[in-house]
């Protein structure tokens, strides 16, 4: 591929250059020797989900337009989306489960972890009704995770406490007119593939509502109770200055990368990395330099000020600076191909997770028991490995930029009360009313080598501060607009006036020495809750459904399932959704219909698909305009 | 001269090439465009299979070709130039003895109509050659096909040998 037409990111045309001098293929070169990819698939028409198939139906009308069973393009369509949902579903429910055993294991004792944030763990109690008065920290906890694991063991038909606990009643009762409260998480995911399979539900409707279902068990089950539950181990972000992109990287450190999404293993790999700085002394180098790629970089972004190295379509391309000692995996997002690269450097790749395996990387088994032992090995693998690199292979860029992030919303609020501690809410409300805020939108979601690097998040973000409209960001959105430096305070200058007006006055009642950044960096993509919460708080302030209110999300680079998961969530909490890359169902008029239009009387959100970030803007704003005038702003 | 030459032994039966030829024969020849189109564009490349062999038929562009023959308002000549069997649209009355002729039956019905592979003549290449995953379709001059097909069969034989 043309290296000048990747990525806007600085860095990327030459360290491509590099890996081609080296022979090395990346993410750009599979992906133009896969085109052309086959149209079935790009419109949901291909079913595979029975051994008489593979059977597809032809978008043009002349060929069949039944597969063997009798599926038609909406059954096929729709099945293939809801089951698309409900992996999406079970990676961050998983995800959410790990983080609910290690609580489990601090109530029982273990020295690993420890809870960080007894605030927050008050407030998550109070929320699940825990009386919290005369009890130790420890039967808190216990508490807690009994009523959430009583979640996962539902055996009947009583919606999750933990949705029930922190959904509007107004969404709440929309939910469940529309029969989609989801039970127990666990089943809801079983319960999705099975209605799947050969000889199932053949009603559109039903397989869509079924879909709905799942992206609220993904928001509950998964974003929500695992951004609650690291806050309580981890402690709640609050503004962290730190900076982005491969010139984090730093020629006379043992530089390790941390890549995946759980904090449970890269916040041990920080600590871990700050206890045995000596020892990297010891070995000739003048410290440890940890950086993060994905959710995971985020994690520790918001909480440590760890600086991120790259996201998600750059992963290779930082392994190719031959500047990276180590890197260390859990889940999620990680390209089996990094191997391979790794092998072709000093660097180690160290998988962790026994549903992470790949051939080629070394495997240190991490768990609540082994959490120090293993962080402390692979601190020290990379001590090692940084005494065998090769500076005749070490090409690290110059490029980064400066980053103000940390915006939990309990960081969004704080900085708000200093303009009214009473309502700190108000300001913000105040400033949407008068117009100097047009609205909110939140970029998340990740990078699609289909989508030129970072550049619809960019293009889109442009548009929109300049018209005012605050964003707020998560995931590799956050990457992708951190790089380019629209997290760094100066970036103001790119925004309209009244947007610059409030963020100044932020900033100034803050003592930050300068407005706030115009893009707030919110956090990883389970973090996504974060922005629900947000959203949820102005429009109980407000004493509407967040239906109303004048915001929209956008997954401008999508990729992965649960891109796909965390919208339909979106969308079920009543916002209109923005995909920036064309959804696998397309095949089907009626779903495309059902998804892009009917399902805004339905639940008040619905995905609209926009694949030119321009018009995408001018949508966007459009529909804030249109939300804005039915309250009368 | 080239001809649109297919190599058996790499057609998957995907289809990728019909989904390609509908698309380079609609308005906007954007896919996603096309499928919403009205009237939908038609394809001029057919994937057939018998058994074990698919195979992707299309206009051979035959040298002394029936359908010409047959065409009595003249739609359908012979360009001696590129060696193309060329519609001109506007001629046909849609009386379909072409498609009666055809041996390949590659030549359908498109409002009316005949509508037969044009080898891209819009866009200058044939899409279907370009869109074949396994390469199984080349556009190509024959004696450069037949000295590959010549050399395969050489190291087949020397292998089997």
């Amino acid at each position: 591929m043309e290296r000048n037409k990747l990525s806007v990111d600085p860095t990327i045309p030459n360290i491509y250059q590099k890996a081609r001098e080296e022979g090395i293929s990346t993410v750009f070169d599979r992906y133009e020797a896969q085109q052309p990819q086959c149209g079935f698939g790009l419109t949901g028409l291909c079913c595979r989900h029975c051994v008489q198939g593979p059977c597809r139906i032809d978008p043009f009308g002349e060929g069949p337009q039944a597969g063997i069973c009798g599926a038609t393009a909406e059954v096929i369509t729709a099945r293939n989306l809801l089951r698309q949902v409900a992996a999406g579903a079970a990676a961050h429910v998983d995800h959410a489960y790990d983080v609910l055993e290690v609580l489990e294991q601090i109530a029982k004792g273990t020295e690993s972890y420890s809870i960080k944030d007894q605030e927050k763990l008050k407030q998550v109690a109070f929320t699940l009704g825990i009386d919290t008065a005369n009890k130790t920290e420890r039967e808190i906890v216990e508490e807690m995770c009994q009523i959430i694991y009583r979640d996962f063991a539902n055996s009947g038909a009583t919606p999750m406490t933990y949705l029930k606990a922190n959904s509007p009643q107004e969404r709440l009762e929309t939910w469940e007119k529309l029969g989609v409260l989801p039970r127990n998480p666990d089943r809801e995911i079983r319960e999705a593939l099975h209605q799947t399979t050969m000889g199932m539900d053949a009603d559109p409707v039903n397989l869509i509502l079924k879909t709905i279902r799942l992206g609220l068990v993904d928001g509950f089950a998964g974003l929500k109770l695992a951004t609650d539950l690291q806050d309580i181990i981890f402690g709640t972000p609050q503004p962290v200055v730190t900076e982005a992109n491969l010139g984090v990287l730093k020629e006379d450190y043992v530089n390790i990368i941390v890549h995946g999404h759980v904090p449970l293993l890269s916040e041990k790999i920080v600590e871990w990395s700050r206890k045995l700085e000596d020892e990297a002394k010891k070995a000739g180098a003048k410290g440890i330099n940890l950086a993060g790629i994905c959710c995971t970089g985020n994690e520790v972004l918001m909480r440590q000020g760890v600086p991120l190295a790259t996201n998600f379509l750059a992963q290779e391309l930082a392994i190719v600076t031959g500047a990276v000692d180590l890197m260390v995996v859990d889940v999620q997002c990680i390209m089996p191909s990094l191997a391979e690269i790794a092998a072709c450097y000093h660097t180690r790749l160290v998988t962790t997770m026994p549903i992470v395996r790949i051939p080629g990387a070394e495997h240190v088994p991490f768990t609540t028991e082994t959490a120090d032992t293993a962080s402390q090995q692979i601190v020290r693998m990379a001590i090692e490995s940084f005494q065998k690199r090769n500076p005749a292979k070490v090409y690290i860029p110059r490029e980064k930029a400066k980053v103000v992030a940390g915006f939990s919303v309990e960081a969004i609020i704080k900085a708000l009360a200093k303009l009214n501690p009473e309502e700190p809410l108000k300001p913000l409300i105040d400033n949407i009313v008068s117009g100097n805020i047009l609205g909110v939108v939140a970029t998340v979601g990740c990078n699609n080598v289909k989508v030129k690097h970072d550049w619809f998040h960019i293009e889109l973000v442009k548009e929109l501060i300049r018209n005012n409209v605050l964003v707020v960001t998560t995931g590799c959105s956050a990457h992708a607009l951190a790089k380019a430096g629209f997290m760094d305070p100066a970036a103001v200058e790119w925004t309209g006036e009244g947007l610059k007006a409030v963020l100044t006055a932020i900033g100034t009642a803050n003592d930050l020495g300068g407005p706030l950044p115009p893009v707030l960096h919110m956090g990883s993509c389970v973090d996504n809750s974060r922005i629900g919460d947000l959203v949820i708080a102005v429009a109980n302030y407000l004493k509407v459904s967040p239906k109303d209110l004048p915001v929209a999300a956008s997954a401008p680079e999508y990729q992965h399932e649960k891109a796909l998961s965390i919208g339909t969530w979106a969308v079920a909490m009543g916002i209109m959704t923005h995909l920036g890359v064309v959804p696998p169902v397309a095949g089907s008029p009626k779903v495309t219909r059902i998804l892009t239009q009917d399902a805004e009387a339905l639940i008040g959100g619905k995905f609209y698909v926009e694949t030119d970030p321009y018009k995408a803007a001018a949508g966007i704003i459009e529909h804030i305009k249109a939300k804005r005038a039915l309250l009368n702003l | 001269m080239r001809e649109i030459l297919v190599d058996l032994e790499k057609c998957l039966g995907c289809k990728t090439c019909e989904l390609a030829c509908a698309t380079a024969h609609s308005k906007e020849k954007n896919f996603f465009a096309a499928i919403f189109e009205e009237p939908k564009p038609v394809r001029r490349i057919f994937v057939e299979a018998d058994g074990s062999t698919n195979f992707p038929l299309t206009c051979r562009h035959c040298e002394d070709a029936p359908c010409v023959t047959a065409c009595m308002s003249g739609a359908l000549t012979k360009d001696e130039l590129t060696g193309e069997v060329v519609l001109n649209s506007q001629r046909c009355i849609g009386c379909f003895m072409c498609v009666m002729v055809c041996p390949f039956g590659v030549i359908v019905e498109n409002q009316r109509k005949a509508a037969k592979c044009d080898r891209c003549a819009e866009i200058g290449y044939p899409q279907c050659v370009l869109a074949c995953p396994t390469k199984a379709l080349s556009f190509i001059e024959v004696p450069v096909y037949a000295k590959k097909e010549r050399k395969k069969y050489l190291t087949n034989f020397l292998v089997k040998e």
